[in-house]
């Protein structure tokens, strides 16, 4: 997997459209970058600070392979009413080859 | 009763702040109007301490530092502000003035408004569960306003952050009952808070449920109780004549997308001679509007508002001619 050259992974949009998402490697971006770019609705008011959850997603596989999140994460997680367990903010994962095959659905 | 202004400010974020400044040079008085309890916008909702390093001449400010010298440099011009209302509705009436009513039937009456709403209002984020909005202002409540309207009432406060600690606590002394739910197990941050709720609930003075989840809501007409899954996967019934949600708050741009002005992507289209809409009278400030190489700049706003000021001048005063002068020479006339 680690000599591909793209990364690829499934998004679910709240309706429960599922897009596969294909992206090169070489590109320095959060995920909320990407899914921004990807032309999904997330404000990402904040502008990836992990202040405004608007990035919020649910890892629905592949949460195992990711950084773990940071303290000012978790507390921003913690208030909003639809948290679950692999709730995560976009903007606090980096687009790498661990999110190679994961499913992100899109809660914000 | 009607509020009497030359401006309404829909948004007291810094670009709605500032306008009140520009407006006072030009002898213009202006009421602002936003849907938070406090004024300051994003800078003291989401980001209060926080350093900013883009303001001209502060090589860095802590946002809310910045609020407060708004308000104290626009002071002289004696703003008046209705707070924790959401404006609702906007209508002309024939001499060209307007009237904006909020949610809680506060009505103003001006012959200009200046839309400096940002990303929207701040509204509060909602739990999934069903019926919800059928108990909104029928038990269910979002904010909580006058601490008193709880007294010896049976109360649900349902979140994990701040804002439900601290309501938690001060509720504790005035309701008759309150119940804390919250997701989780503990509590992250503020540990002072989280420490006095849990003594709370150790003396029997509150009813703490950790790790549980509001299921559904039960009443007719009005709220009567509130069904939550514990710890053990168990339903719990708890009879209950208020519950409070309190999950933060969140920007969306609500009624502006019905007031006939021209919007791209949840922006207002407006003019870079002097920010109008394409409604007369009608101005757009700040991160709300948009241009072709618009930036969502505080700084962009502050330069907005100046140059909104000039023309809104001709709303208020048409037979005079706005005179252009510097503070240096002029100083600032306070009303
Ligand atoms: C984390 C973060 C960091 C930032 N850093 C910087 C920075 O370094 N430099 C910089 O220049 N900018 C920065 N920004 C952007 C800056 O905060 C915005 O450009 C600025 O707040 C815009 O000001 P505003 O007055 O236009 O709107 P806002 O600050 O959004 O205020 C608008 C107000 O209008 C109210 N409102 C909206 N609709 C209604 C209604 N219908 N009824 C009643 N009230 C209503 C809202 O409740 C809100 O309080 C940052 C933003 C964030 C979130
Ligand atoms: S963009 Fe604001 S929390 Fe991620």
């Amino acid at each position: 997997m680690a000599d591909k050259d793209t990364i690829s992974f499934d998004v679910q949009s709240s309706t429960g459209d599922v897009q596969r998402l294909e992206l090169p490697d070489n590109i320095n971006l959060s995920l909320m970058e990407v899914l921004k770019a990807s032309e999904y609705p997330i404000p990402a008011t904040c502008g990836g600070m992990a202040l405004c959850a608007t990035c919020h997603v649910e890892i629905l596989k592949g949460v195992e392979n990711l950084s773990t999140p940071s303290d000012t994460e978790l507390d921003m997680i913690d208030t909003l009413p639809n948290a679950a367990a692999n709730s995560r903010l976009a903007c606090q994962i980096r687009l790498d080859h661990r999110l190679d095959d994961a499913v992100i659905l899109l809660k914000g | 009763m009607i509020i009497q202004t030359d401006i309404a400010i829909v948004g007291a974020g810094p670009v709605g702040l500032f306008a009140v400044f520009e407006a006072g040079l030009l002898k213009m008085r202006c009421h602002l109007i936003d849907a938070l309890p406090q004024i300051g916008g994003q800078l003291s909702e989401i980001y209060p301490k926080k350093p900013i390093y883009d303001i001209p001449g502060f090589p860095e400010v802590q946002a809310q530092t910045l609020v407060d010298n708004l308000r104290k440099q626009i002071e002289p011009f004696k703003p008046t502000f209705t707070l924790g209302e959401r404006v609702d509705s906007l209508t002309r009436n024939d001499d060209g003035s307007f009237i904006l009513t909020t949610t809680d039937g506060t009505a103003v009456h001006s012959k200009v408004v200046v839309i400096a709403a940002g990303l929207g209002s701040f509204e509060p984020r909602k739990p999934e569960v069903a019926d919800l909005g059928r108990f909104e202002g029928r038990g269910v409540t979002y904010m909580v306003k006058d601490p008193e309207l709880f007294r010896d009432k049976n109360i649900i406060i349902a979140g994990g952050g701040d804002s439900a600690l601290d309501w938690t606590i001060h509720l504790a002394n005035i309701a008759k009952s309150v119940t804390l739910v919250h997701r989780n197990e503990s509590f992250r941050g503020a540990p002072d808070s989280a420490e006095k709720v849990s003594t709370l609930a150790k003396n029997g003075k509150i009813n703490l449920l950790l790790s549980a989840n509001l299921k559904a809501l039960h009443g007719n007409g009005v709220i009567k109780a509130v069904e939550i899954e514990d710890k053990q996967k168990q339903l719990l019934k708890i009879d209950t004549d208020y519950l409070i949600p309190l999950f933060g708050l969140t920007p969306k741009l609500g009624p502006i997308a019905d007031w006939r002005l021209n919007l791209d992507k949840n922006a207002i289209e407006v003019n870079t001679f002097d920010y109008a809409t394409n409604v007369s009278g009608i101005f757009a400030i700040g991160d709300i509007n948009t241009y072709p190489g618009k930036l969502k700049l505080i700084l962009c706003g502050f330069h907005e508002a100046a140059l909104m000021a000039q023309s809104a001048f001709h709303f208020v005063y048409p037979d005079q001619k706005a005179s252009f002068k510097y503070t240096t020479v002029n100083g600032v006339n306070a009303f």
